[in-house]
């Protein structure tokens, strides 16, 4: 039990994938337009994140090791049919408004990284909370970002004006927030002041993002890199 | 052939595949240190992604649509072109060792770069057909060139300026991206 609690804790605070893994950046961008879509993309990520860690889990002793990735990608791209699927039954604005970005979870690479540096090496219980944990992290973050872009771009927050209405020039809507650019600004100023916190606390500062496509993170670099760390532990 | 100009124009520029969608960021960011290696990552983008949305879209058209299986295309998709890249990579190796030299290093950086699956997401959600799609591809790819090759070309020159120490690195380079999507934004009024 306090194996799982750890794990929450663990994804949502300690390494956090947006925040202090930098994992997931496409996504991160691309939905972070309001904070509803950025809600619904890290509840989707999360579905797909902890039903993978599961399956991965249990079938870790049965996957060979030389075509573990491409097992993963099937497991992984038929949990995001399945959510695709599901989304555009029940929550068909939503669906439509993420479009595109809902099949390239498949490619998110939080999903194969905890796959690779997490579920292949732990139980089934640890491993579906580490999925829930890291992908409500995900949530969170990618939720307060998108809320920060709509206050600033729209002047709403999850949809409600927060504009008096019988004084609509009080605020000015700075409306390259809630466009492209505004994407790339909010996450330079957050990942600067990850940067500054990490300073002061003598950690090394945020790495440049990996050279390799998202995908490849789960087996190259940045999981690699995690293996590292947790063999070290 | 107007058309196919039309969607060329829009994918390259106007709805560029990284600043205004977001694709391929990892490779943006990560690759674009030196305008020599940005150029290698482009041409090989280029390479891969026109044929991987040439093989998806026959295979999409000729075999999914007629079994009636075009609900497994993500599942498709992903496979094929992780299997093409590996492929790609062994011809080049045996066929022409030159232009392995000049791509091969950067042909297994993209395996699967989302850039790579996402147009051949995007070809099949317009109901594109083959030829439209491969032109399609090939456009959406250059765009991503131009893209990393300004970049490079950008951070070449940033290096010798006084960044505050927070913004090193990773935040001044985003900082940069934004400023070129505005740019680019500039084109939209061409169409």
């Amino acid at each position: 039990m306090n194996k799982c609690v750890e794990r929450l804790y663990n994804g949502i605070v300690k390494e956090n994938p947006t925040l202090v893994l930098t994992l997931g950046m496409c996504p991160t961008l691309a939905v972070t337009t309001s904070a509803v879509n950025g809600a619904g993309m890290g509840l989707a990520s999360t579905v797909v994140l902890a039903l993978s860690n599961l399956i991965i889990s249990l079938l870790r002793n049965v996957i060979p090791d030389r075509v573990r990735m491409p097992a993963y990608i099937v497991i992984v791209a038929s949990f995001v049919t399945v959510v695709e699927f599901l989304m555009q039954g029940f929550v068909p604005s939503l669906y439509s408004s993420l479009g595109i970005y809902i099949p390239l979870i498949v490619v998110n690479c939080i999903i194969l990284g905890r796959a690779e540096s997490y579920a292949s090496k732990n139980g089934p219980v640890a491993s579906l909370f580490d999925g829930i944990g890291m992908g409500l992290g995900f949530t969170l973050a990618i939720t307060v970002l998108g809320a920060f872009r709509e206050i600033l771009g729209a002047g709403t927050v999850f949809g409600y004006s927060f504009i008096p209405e019988n004084n609509p020039t009080s605020f000015e809507p700075i409306s390259i927030f809630v466009m492209a650019p505004g994407a790339f600004f909010v996450l330079a100023m957050l990942v600067a002041a990850m940067n500054r916190i990490k300073k002061k606390k003598g950690r090394p500062v945020i790495d440049m993002c990996r050279d390799d496509g998202c995908i490849g993170c789960g087996n190259l670099s940045c999981a690699g890199r995690k293996n590292v760390k947790e063999g070290k532990e | 052939m107007k058309t196919l100009l039309l969607i060329a124009v829009s994918s390259a520029l106007i709805n560029n595949v990284v600043l205004s969608q977001f694709m391929g960021l990892c490779p943006f960011l990560g690759v674009s240190k030196k305008i020599k290696t940005a150029s290698g990552m482009g041409a090989a983008v280029i390479f891969v992604i026109t044929i991987s949305s040439f093989l998806c879209a026959v295979i999409y058209k000729d075999i999914l649509v007629p079994l009636e299986l075009t609900y497994l295309n993500t599942i498709v998709f992903i496979l094929v072109i992780a299997a093409l890249v590996q492929f790609v990579e062994m011809v080049l190796k045996k066929v022409s060792p030159s232009l392995y030299k000049a791509l091969g290093v950067y042909l297994p950086l993209i395996t699967t770069n989302c850039a790579v699956l996402g147009v051949a997401l995007t070809n099949v959600s317009k109901e594109y057909d083959v030829l439209t799609s491969v032109v399609n591809g090939f456009a959406t790819a250059l765009g991503f060139a131009i893209a990393i090759v300004i970049l490079a070309g950008i951070r070449e020159r940033n290096e010798y300026n006084d960044v505050p120490e927070s913004f090193k690195g990773m935040p001044i380079t985003l900082i940069t991206a934004g400023l070129m999507a505005i740019a680019f934004i500039g084109f939209s009024g061409i169409i």
